[in-house]
């Protein structure tokens, strides 16, 4: 339910990249970054984009999504490790103290303009 | 042409919840985000918290919800100061981000208040993705939900500062596994504490109150 939400800040900041000396932009392509752990889901992404980009430069927009891994750092020992499993305990000194340094990000890194 | 943006989506959220954390800085109020699955539970628990805290604490309220101000009105007999906000006045959102508890605090005032609760929306997935500026989280699983919630719902677990297992009181009744909800808990998050008790029959509430005590204590003594 939360893609809503966040597609519209997508748009939104796309919009607002969009140089203003375009007089018909167009953006064919978003190149975007969601972690594993961020609760997205791809499909219902692209359905709430088709919805609220019509008549809008983003209209048709492909999103080109980059799924990163979950990364942990445990804050005793230093070690880092990719997870695949929700299990964030330190596999190196068992201890607690670890944090989720990748997974849960939501960014754009880019986005591709038709020539005019 | 590539236009190069590397801009994070919450990070309109994350501004203004560092702003409602300066603000709570300011006024000296605790601040602890409550979230969990619907029906787990929530509102009766602050109830009863909220009966043992005050006078000697004086606590606020937000409550989240999509629809009905039925919580506000079961936490108005505590006598606390309570606010409802309704999400769907914004779109039927399923989580209160920061800007929403920004406009709430201010309405509800914060200048008479040690402790501010904010009962999120019932929701184990949104809500651990928006800072709303707190200085704790915790879940709430009830033992009518499943052990492996924990393991299905890793976000929210890992974000929790504190964990309550609620409705201990029916454990009797159900072939629900305490000691395995709580394995999952500390899978997910290791060395987190976990209160065990009902809201209903208070017992095991004591670990939990002086818990809030303590951290409402170092907050207002700074």
């Amino acid at each position: 339910m939360h893609e809503m939400g966040i597609a519209e800040q997508l748009v939104q900041i796309s919009l607002d990249a969009i140089p203003k000396s375009m007089p018909t932009p167009r953006v064919e392509i978003l190149n975007l970054k969601i972690g594993k752990l961020a609760s997205v889901v791809e499909h219902s992404l692209t359905f709430c984009f088709e919805i609220i980009t019509k008549d809008t430069p983003l209209e048709n927009v492909k999103l080109v999504i980059e799924s990163m891994p979950v990364k942990i750092h445990c804050k005793t020992c230093h070690k880092e490790w990719e997870v695949d499993t929700p299990m964030f305990k330190c596999l190196n000194c068992e201890d607690g103290e670890v944090e989720i340094i990748s997974g849960r990000q939501i960014e754009i890194s880019s986005m591709e303009l038709a020539e005019e | 042409m590539e236009i190069n943006i590397g801009k994070r989506v919450l990070e309109k959220n994350e501004t203004d919840a560092q702003r409602n954390r300066a603000f709570f800085r300011e006024k000296n109020v605790f601040v602890l985000n409550m979230m969990s699955s619907p029906g787990s539970g929530k509102t009766e628990t602050l109830c009863k918290t909220l009966g043992h805290l005050m006078p000697e604490i004086r606590v606020g309220v937000i409550v989240g919800d999509v629809c009905t101000t039925n919580d506000a009105d079961r936490l108005a007999v505590t006598r606390a100061k309570v606010t409802q906000i309704n999400t769907d006045q914004f779109g039927g959102d399923c989580h209160l981000a920061a800007h929403l508890i920004d406009a709430s605090a201010r309405q509800l005032g914060c200048d008479d208040l040690d402790l501010l609760i904010v009962e999120n929306i019932g929701n184990l997935v949104c809500p651990a993705e928006f800072d709303i500026g707190e200085d704790a989280r915790a879940v709430v699983l009830s033992v009518t939900e499943g052990e492996d919630k924990p393991l299905k719902y890793p976000l929210m677990f890992q974000v929790a500062d504190i964990a309550i297992l609620n409705k201990v009181d029916l454990l009797p009744y159900l072939d629900f596994d305490a000691a395995l909800a709580v394995d999952n808990m500390k899978k997910v998050h290791p060395g987190m504490p976990v209160f065990e008790l009902s809201a209903k029959t208070q017992e095991g509430f004591e670990p939990w109150l002086e818990w809030l005590r303590r951290k409402v204590g170092e907050k207002t003594a700074k």
